[in-house]
Protein backbone atom coordinates (compact mmCIF):
# COMPACT_ATOMS: atom_id res chain seq x y z
CA UNK A 1 0.00 0.00 0.00
CA UNK A 2 1.52 3.35 -0.99
CA UNK A 3 2.15 5.98 1.61
CA UNK A 4 -0.44 8.68 1.14
CA UNK A 5 0.25 10.73 4.23
CA UNK A 6 1.77 13.53 2.14
CA UNK A 7 -1.37 14.01 0.11
CA UNK A 8 -2.65 12.67 -3.18
CA UNK A 9 -0.35 10.57 -5.32
CA UNK A 10 -0.64 10.26 -9.04
CA UNK A 11 -0.63 7.00 -10.94
CA UNK A 12 -0.58 8.46 -14.47
CA UNK A 13 -3.79 7.27 -16.06
CA UNK A 14 -5.12 5.33 -13.13
CA UNK A 15 -6.21 8.37 -11.23
CA UNK A 16 -5.46 9.80 -7.87
CA UNK A 17 -4.73 7.79 -4.81
CA UNK A 18 -6.79 9.49 -2.17
CA UNK A 19 -7.93 9.19 1.37
CA UNK A 20 -11.53 10.21 0.98
CA UNK A 21 -12.65 8.96 4.34
CA UNK A 22 -11.61 12.05 6.23
CA UNK A 23 -14.71 13.86 5.06
CA UNK A 24 -17.06 11.10 6.08
CA UNK A 25 -15.36 10.10 9.32
CA UNK A 26 -14.24 6.84 7.82
CA UNK A 27 -17.79 5.59 7.39
CA UNK A 28 -18.92 3.53 4.47
CA UNK A 29 -22.17 2.19 5.89
CA UNK A 30 -25.81 2.40 4.95
CA UNK A 31 -25.37 4.05 1.61
CA UNK A 32 -26.08 1.22 -0.78
CA UNK A 33 -29.48 2.62 -1.70
CA UNK A 34 -27.88 5.62 -3.37
CA UNK A 35 -26.55 5.08 -6.87
CA UNK A 36 -24.88 7.61 -9.18
CA UNK A 37 -28.28 8.06 -10.80
CA UNK A 38 -30.34 8.59 -7.66
CA UNK A 39 -31.99 12.01 -7.87
CA UNK A 40 -31.96 14.08 -4.70
CA UNK A 41 -33.38 17.39 -3.55
CA UNK A 42 -33.34 19.36 -0.35
CA UNK A 43 -36.70 19.43 1.43
CA UNK A 44 -36.11 22.85 2.89
CA UNK A 45 -36.67 21.45 6.37
CA UNK A 46 -33.88 22.00 8.85
CA UNK A 47 -31.80 18.85 9.23
CA UNK A 48 -32.20 16.93 12.47
CA UNK A 49 -28.81 15.86 13.69
CA UNK A 50 -25.24 16.97 13.89
CA UNK A 51 -23.92 18.14 10.60
CA UNK A 52 -20.65 19.55 9.37
CA UNK A 53 -19.64 21.98 6.70
CA UNK A 54 -19.70 19.26 4.05
CA UNK A 55 -23.33 18.50 4.81
CA UNK A 56 -24.22 22.15 4.38
CA UNK A 57 -22.35 22.28 1.08
CA UNK A 58 -24.15 19.19 -0.18
CA UNK A 59 -27.51 20.60 0.82
CA UNK A 60 -26.78 23.82 -1.05
CA UNK A 61 -26.10 21.81 -4.22
CA UNK A 62 -29.45 20.06 -3.85
CA UNK A 63 -31.81 23.02 -4.00
CA UNK A 64 -32.95 21.78 -7.41
CA UNK A 65 -33.17 18.09 -8.30
CA UNK A 66 -29.72 16.70 -9.06
CA UNK A 67 -28.17 13.27 -9.36
CA UNK A 68 -25.75 11.84 -6.83
CA UNK A 69 -23.14 11.91 -9.62
CA UNK A 70 -23.58 15.67 -9.98
CA UNK A 71 -23.30 16.34 -6.28
CA UNK A 72 -20.13 14.24 -6.11
CA UNK A 73 -18.62 16.00 -9.11
CA UNK A 74 -19.39 19.47 -7.76
CA UNK A 75 -18.10 18.56 -4.31
CA UNK A 76 -15.02 17.06 -5.96
CA UNK A 77 -15.14 13.99 -3.79
CA UNK A 78 -15.73 10.37 -4.74
CA UNK A 79 -19.36 9.33 -5.00
CA UNK A 80 -18.94 6.87 -2.13
CA UNK A 81 -18.20 9.78 0.18
CA UNK A 82 -21.08 11.91 -1.02
CA UNK A 83 -23.44 8.97 -0.51
CA UNK A 84 -22.57 8.96 3.19
CA UNK A 85 -23.33 12.67 3.49
CA UNK A 86 -26.57 12.36 1.52
CA UNK A 87 -27.63 9.44 3.62
CA UNK A 88 -27.10 11.48 6.80
CA UNK A 89 -29.18 14.31 5.38
CA UNK A 90 -31.96 11.97 4.25
CA UNK A 91 -32.10 10.40 7.68
CA UNK A 92 -32.30 13.87 9.19
CA UNK A 93 -35.28 14.74 6.97
CA UNK A 94 -33.41 17.43 5.03
CA UNK A 95 -33.33 15.56 1.75
CA UNK A 96 -35.58 13.41 -0.44
CA UNK A 97 -34.41 10.99 -3.08
CA UNK A 98 -35.83 9.07 -5.99
CA UNK A 99 -34.60 6.14 -8.04
CA UNK A 100 -35.71 4.39 -11.12
CA UNK A 101 -37.14 1.06 -9.99
CA UNK A 102 -34.06 -1.00 -9.32
CA UNK A 103 -33.27 -3.61 -11.95
CA UNK A 104 -32.97 -7.12 -10.58
CA UNK A 105 -29.35 -8.14 -10.27
CA UNK A 106 -27.82 -10.29 -12.95
CA UNK A 107 -28.54 -10.10 -16.62
CA UNK A 108 -29.44 -6.76 -18.14
CA UNK A 109 -33.17 -6.17 -18.31
CA UNK A 110 -34.88 -4.14 -20.99
CA UNK A 111 -36.20 -0.80 -19.80
CA UNK A 112 -39.90 -0.23 -19.27
CA UNK A 113 -41.72 0.75 -22.51
CA UNK A 114 -43.45 3.75 -20.93
CA UNK A 115 -40.12 5.04 -19.76
CA UNK A 116 -38.67 4.61 -23.24
CA UNK A 117 -41.57 6.51 -24.83
CA UNK A 118 -41.08 9.36 -22.35
CA UNK A 119 -37.36 9.48 -23.11
CA UNK A 120 -38.09 9.47 -26.85
CA UNK A 121 -40.52 12.39 -26.49
CA UNK A 122 -38.06 14.25 -24.32
CA UNK A 123 -35.24 13.82 -26.83
CA UNK A 124 -37.45 15.00 -29.70
CA UNK A 125 -38.23 18.15 -27.74
CA UNK A 126 -34.53 18.83 -27.29
CA UNK A 127 -33.73 18.69 -31.02
CA UNK B 1 -26.00 25.91 -12.18
CA UNK B 2 -29.75 26.36 -12.46
CA UNK B 3 -31.91 23.41 -13.21
CA UNK B 4 -33.13 23.71 -16.76
CA UNK B 5 -36.85 24.01 -17.10
CA UNK B 6 -36.89 24.59 -20.83
CA UNK B 7 -39.12 21.60 -21.29
CA UNK B 8 -41.33 22.14 -18.35
CA UNK B 9 -44.62 23.75 -19.31
CA UNK B 10 -45.78 23.54 -15.72
CA UNK B 11 -43.29 26.07 -14.58
CA UNK B 12 -40.00 26.51 -12.92
CA UNK B 13 -37.89 23.53 -12.12
CA UNK B 14 -40.12 21.37 -10.05
CA UNK B 15 -42.17 18.52 -11.35
CA UNK B 16 -45.93 18.53 -10.89
CA UNK B 17 -46.83 17.50 -7.38
CA UNK B 18 -43.27 18.24 -6.42
CA UNK B 19 -42.23 14.72 -7.37
CA UNK B 20 -38.56 14.30 -8.16
CA UNK B 21 -37.66 13.45 -11.74
CA UNK B 22 -36.09 10.07 -12.38
CA UNK B 23 -32.56 9.90 -13.69
CA UNK B 24 -31.83 7.58 -16.59
CA UNK B 25 -28.46 6.89 -18.10
CA UNK B 26 -26.88 5.98 -21.38
CA UNK B 27 -23.26 4.92 -21.70
CA UNK B 28 -20.97 6.32 -24.38
CA UNK B 29 -18.22 3.86 -25.21
CA UNK B 30 -15.55 3.24 -27.81
CA UNK B 31 -11.79 3.25 -28.11
CA UNK B 32 -9.41 5.96 -26.95
CA UNK B 33 -9.69 9.18 -28.97
CA UNK B 34 -12.87 8.19 -30.75
CA UNK B 35 -14.76 11.22 -29.46
CA UNK B 36 -16.54 10.03 -26.29
CA UNK B 37 -15.76 13.13 -24.25
CA UNK B 38 -16.58 15.36 -27.21
CA UNK B 39 -19.93 13.63 -27.66
CA UNK B 40 -20.90 13.86 -23.99
CA UNK B 41 -19.94 17.53 -23.81
CA UNK B 42 -21.76 18.44 -27.01
CA UNK B 43 -25.02 16.86 -25.90
CA UNK B 44 -24.84 18.05 -22.31
CA UNK B 45 -26.69 21.15 -21.11
CA UNK B 46 -24.25 21.57 -18.22
CA UNK B 47 -20.51 22.06 -18.22
CA UNK B 48 -18.64 18.76 -18.36
CA UNK B 49 -18.46 17.09 -15.00
CA UNK B 50 -16.43 14.21 -13.77
CA UNK B 51 -17.03 11.93 -10.86
CA UNK B 52 -14.36 9.93 -9.15
CA UNK B 53 -15.30 6.40 -8.41
CA UNK B 54 -13.35 4.36 -5.96
CA UNK B 55 -12.07 0.90 -6.63
CA UNK B 56 -14.77 -1.67 -6.06
CA UNK B 57 -12.58 -3.57 -3.64
CA UNK B 58 -12.76 -0.73 -1.18
CA UNK B 59 -16.21 0.70 -1.82
CA UNK B 60 -17.60 -2.80 -1.31
CA UNK B 61 -16.38 -2.71 2.27
CA UNK B 62 -19.79 -1.81 3.63
CA UNK B 63 -20.83 -2.05 7.24
CA UNK B 64 -17.39 -1.01 8.35
CA UNK B 65 -17.44 1.88 10.72
CA UNK B 66 -13.75 1.81 11.27
CA UNK B 67 -10.57 0.36 9.93
CA UNK B 68 -10.82 1.79 6.44
CA UNK B 69 -9.31 5.17 7.25
CA UNK B 70 -5.80 4.02 6.65
CA UNK B 71 -6.37 2.46 3.30
CA UNK B 72 -5.54 4.36 0.15
CA UNK B 73 -7.98 3.87 -2.70
CA UNK B 74 -7.51 4.36 -6.38
CA UNK B 75 -10.13 6.40 -8.13
CA UNK B 76 -11.10 6.54 -11.78
CA UNK B 77 -12.62 9.67 -13.24
CA UNK B 78 -15.71 9.35 -15.40
CA UNK B 79 -16.98 12.15 -17.62
CA UNK B 80 -20.66 12.77 -17.65
CA UNK B 81 -23.22 15.24 -18.89
CA UNK B 82 -26.91 15.96 -18.43
CA UNK B 83 -29.86 16.55 -20.71
CA UNK B 84 -33.19 17.44 -19.10
CA UNK B 85 -35.98 15.69 -20.98
CA UNK B 86 -38.89 17.26 -19.13
CA UNK B 87 -40.24 17.63 -15.60
CA UNK B 88 -40.15 13.90 -14.95
CA UNK B 89 -37.00 12.65 -16.67
CA UNK B 90 -33.36 13.63 -16.74
CA UNK B 91 -30.89 11.85 -19.00
CA UNK B 92 -27.29 11.40 -17.96
CA UNK B 93 -24.61 10.40 -20.44
CA UNK B 94 -21.55 8.65 -19.07
CA UNK B 95 -18.36 8.37 -21.06
CA UNK B 96 -16.82 5.03 -20.17
CA UNK B 97 -13.14 4.92 -19.28
CA UNK B 98 -11.25 3.93 -22.41
CA UNK B 99 -8.44 1.75 -21.16
CA UNK B 100 -9.29 -1.87 -20.77
CA UNK B 101 -7.89 -2.11 -17.29
CA UNK B 102 -10.72 0.12 -16.11
CA UNK B 103 -13.46 -2.02 -17.50
CA UNK B 104 -14.42 -3.31 -14.12
CA UNK B 105 -15.94 0.16 -13.83
CA UNK B 106 -18.25 -0.57 -16.72
CA UNK B 107 -19.90 -3.41 -14.89
CA UNK B 108 -21.19 -1.11 -12.21
CA UNK B 109 -21.89 1.71 -14.64
CA UNK B 110 -23.93 -0.48 -16.96
CA UNK B 111 -26.29 -1.50 -14.14
CA UNK B 112 -29.60 0.14 -14.89
CA UNK B 113 -28.43 1.82 -18.10
CA UNK B 114 -31.04 2.14 -20.84
CA UNK B 115 -28.43 1.21 -23.41
CA UNK B 116 -25.22 2.41 -24.96
CA UNK B 117 -23.71 4.34 -27.85
CA UNK B 118 -20.56 2.78 -29.27
CA UNK B 119 -18.61 5.45 -31.09
CA UNK B 120 -16.46 4.32 -33.98
CA UNK B 121 -13.72 6.03 -35.96
CA UNK B 122 -13.44 4.57 -39.45
CA UNK B 123 -9.66 4.96 -39.37
CA UNK B 124 -9.48 2.63 -36.39
CA UNK B 125 -12.60 0.52 -36.37
CA UNK B 126 -10.82 -2.23 -34.47
CA UNK B 127 -10.66 0.11 -31.45
CA UNK B 128 -14.40 -0.33 -31.03
CA UNK B 129 -14.41 -4.14 -31.05
CA UNK B 130 -13.97 -4.42 -27.31
CA UNK B 131 -16.94 -2.18 -26.54
CA UNK B 132 -19.19 -4.05 -28.97
CA UNK B 133 -18.15 -7.33 -27.39
CA UNK B 134 -18.72 -6.02 -23.86
CA UNK B 135 -22.32 -4.96 -24.52
CA UNK B 136 -23.19 -8.01 -26.61
CA UNK B 137 -22.10 -10.36 -23.87
CA UNK B 138 -24.30 -8.65 -21.33
CA UNK B 139 -27.37 -8.22 -23.49
CA UNK B 140 -27.09 -4.43 -23.30
CA UNK B 141 -28.53 -2.83 -26.42
CA UNK B 142 -26.36 -0.38 -28.28
CA UNK B 143 -26.16 1.59 -31.49
CA UNK B 144 -22.91 2.18 -33.35
CA UNK B 145 -22.34 5.83 -34.19
CA UNK B 146 -19.63 6.52 -36.72
CA UNK B 147 -17.93 9.76 -35.74
CA UNK B 148 -17.00 11.35 -39.06
CA UNK B 149 -13.62 12.97 -38.57
CA UNK B 150 -12.47 15.40 -41.25
CA UNK B 151 -10.32 13.72 -43.84
CA UNK B 152 -11.19 10.21 -42.71
CA UNK B 153 -12.27 7.81 -45.39
CA UNK B 154 -16.04 7.65 -45.44
CA UNK B 155 -17.34 4.15 -45.09
CA UNK B 156 -20.96 3.30 -45.58
CA UNK B 157 -22.91 1.96 -42.63
CA UNK B 158 -22.90 -1.49 -44.24
CA UNK B 159 -19.12 -1.56 -44.43
CA UNK B 160 -18.93 -0.59 -40.76
CA UNK B 161 -21.48 -3.26 -39.89
CA UNK B 162 -19.45 -5.89 -41.70
CA UNK B 163 -16.14 -4.76 -40.22
CA UNK B 164 -17.52 -4.83 -36.68
CA UNK B 165 -19.42 -8.06 -37.33
CA UNK B 166 -22.64 -6.52 -36.01
CA UNK B 167 -25.94 -8.32 -35.80
CA UNK B 168 -28.33 -7.12 -38.52
CA UNK B 169 -30.70 -5.39 -36.10
CA UNK B 170 -28.01 -3.18 -34.50
CA UNK B 171 -28.42 0.36 -35.93
CA UNK B 172 -25.38 2.03 -37.47
CA UNK B 173 -25.65 5.79 -37.77
CA UNK B 174 -23.30 8.59 -38.78
CA UNK B 175 -22.65 11.50 -36.47
CA UNK B 176 -20.52 14.52 -35.72
CA UNK B 177 -19.63 14.20 -32.05
CA UNK B 178 -19.11 17.97 -31.81
CA UNK B 179 -22.72 18.84 -32.64
CA UNK B 180 -25.51 18.62 -30.07
CA UNK B 181 -28.32 17.80 -32.49
CA UNK B 182 -26.22 15.12 -34.11
CA UNK B 183 -25.70 13.51 -30.72
CA UNK B 184 -29.38 13.78 -29.86
CA UNK B 185 -30.23 12.02 -33.14
CA UNK B 186 -27.89 9.19 -32.18
CA UNK B 187 -29.70 8.90 -28.85
CA UNK B 188 -33.04 8.92 -30.66
CA UNK B 189 -31.91 6.02 -32.81
CA UNK B 190 -30.90 4.13 -29.68
CA UNK B 191 -34.23 4.69 -27.93
CA UNK B 192 -36.18 3.88 -31.09
CA UNK B 193 -34.22 0.65 -31.35
CA UNK B 194 -34.94 -0.19 -27.71
CA UNK B 195 -38.65 0.40 -28.30
CA UNK B 196 -38.94 -1.59 -31.52
CA UNK B 197 -36.92 -4.59 -30.42
CA UNK B 198 -38.94 -5.10 -27.30
CA UNK B 199 -41.29 -7.99 -27.74
CA UNK B 200 -45.05 -7.24 -27.61
CA UNK B 201 -45.66 -9.05 -24.32
CA UNK B 202 -43.17 -6.81 -22.58
CA UNK B 203 -40.66 -9.52 -21.82
CA UNK B 204 -37.25 -9.52 -23.35
CA UNK B 205 -37.03 -13.28 -23.63
CA UNK B 206 -37.48 -13.22 -27.38
CA UNK B 207 -34.65 -10.92 -28.11
CA UNK B 208 -32.05 -12.52 -30.39
CA UNK B 209 -29.29 -11.70 -27.94
CA UNK B 210 -30.91 -13.86 -25.33
CA UNK B 211 -31.46 -16.89 -27.51
CA UNK B 212 -29.01 -19.73 -27.12
N1 LIG C 1 -12.49 16.81 -36.59
C1 LIG C 1 -13.10 16.20 -35.59
N2 LIG C 1 -12.45 16.05 -34.43
C2 LIG C 1 -13.07 15.40 -33.42
C3 LIG C 1 -14.37 14.89 -33.55
N3 LIG C 1 -14.71 14.28 -32.39
C4 LIG C 1 -13.65 14.40 -31.57
N4 LIG C 1 -12.65 15.09 -32.17
C5 LIG C 1 -11.34 15.40 -31.60
O1 LIG C 1 -10.69 14.15 -31.38
C6 LIG C 1 -9.94 14.19 -30.18
C7 LIG C 1 -10.35 13.06 -29.25
O2 LIG C 1 -11.68 13.25 -28.83
P1 LIG C 1 -12.16 12.86 -27.34
O3 LIG C 1 -13.60 13.28 -27.27
O4 LIG C 1 -11.25 13.41 -26.31
O5 LIG C 1 -12.03 11.29 -27.38
P2 LIG C 1 -12.23 10.21 -26.22
O6 LIG C 1 -10.88 9.69 -25.87
O7 LIG C 1 -13.05 9.12 -26.86
O8 LIG C 1 -12.92 10.85 -25.07
C8 LIG C 1 -10.17 15.57 -29.57
O9 LIG C 1 -9.07 16.37 -29.91
C9 LIG C 1 -11.43 16.05 -30.25
O10 LIG C 1 -11.47 17.45 -30.36
C10 LIG C 1 -15.05 15.08 -34.82
O11 LIG C 1 -16.18 14.66 -35.02
N5 LIG C 1 -14.36 15.73 -35.79
MG1 LIG D 1 -12.30 11.06 -23.11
Amino acid sequence: MPDVTDGPLLDEAAGRLVRPYTVSDGRTRATSHFTLMTMVRATGAPAQGTFGLEHAQVLELCEQPVSVAEVAARMRVPAAVVKVLLSDLAEGGALVSRDLDPAPPGRHVLPDPHLLEAVLDGLLRRL
Amino acid sequence: MAFSDDCDPDGPGRAPGDVLPVGVKVLVAGGFGVGKTTFVNAVSEIEPLSTEEMLTAVSAATDRLDGVEDKATTTVAMDFGRLTLGPAHVLYLFGTPGQERFWFMWEELSQGALGAVVLADTRRLDHSFAAVDFFERRGIRFVVAVNEFDGAHRYGPDEVRAALDLRPEVPVVLCDARVQNSGIRVLLSLVQYLITTRSPDGSDAEHPLLRA
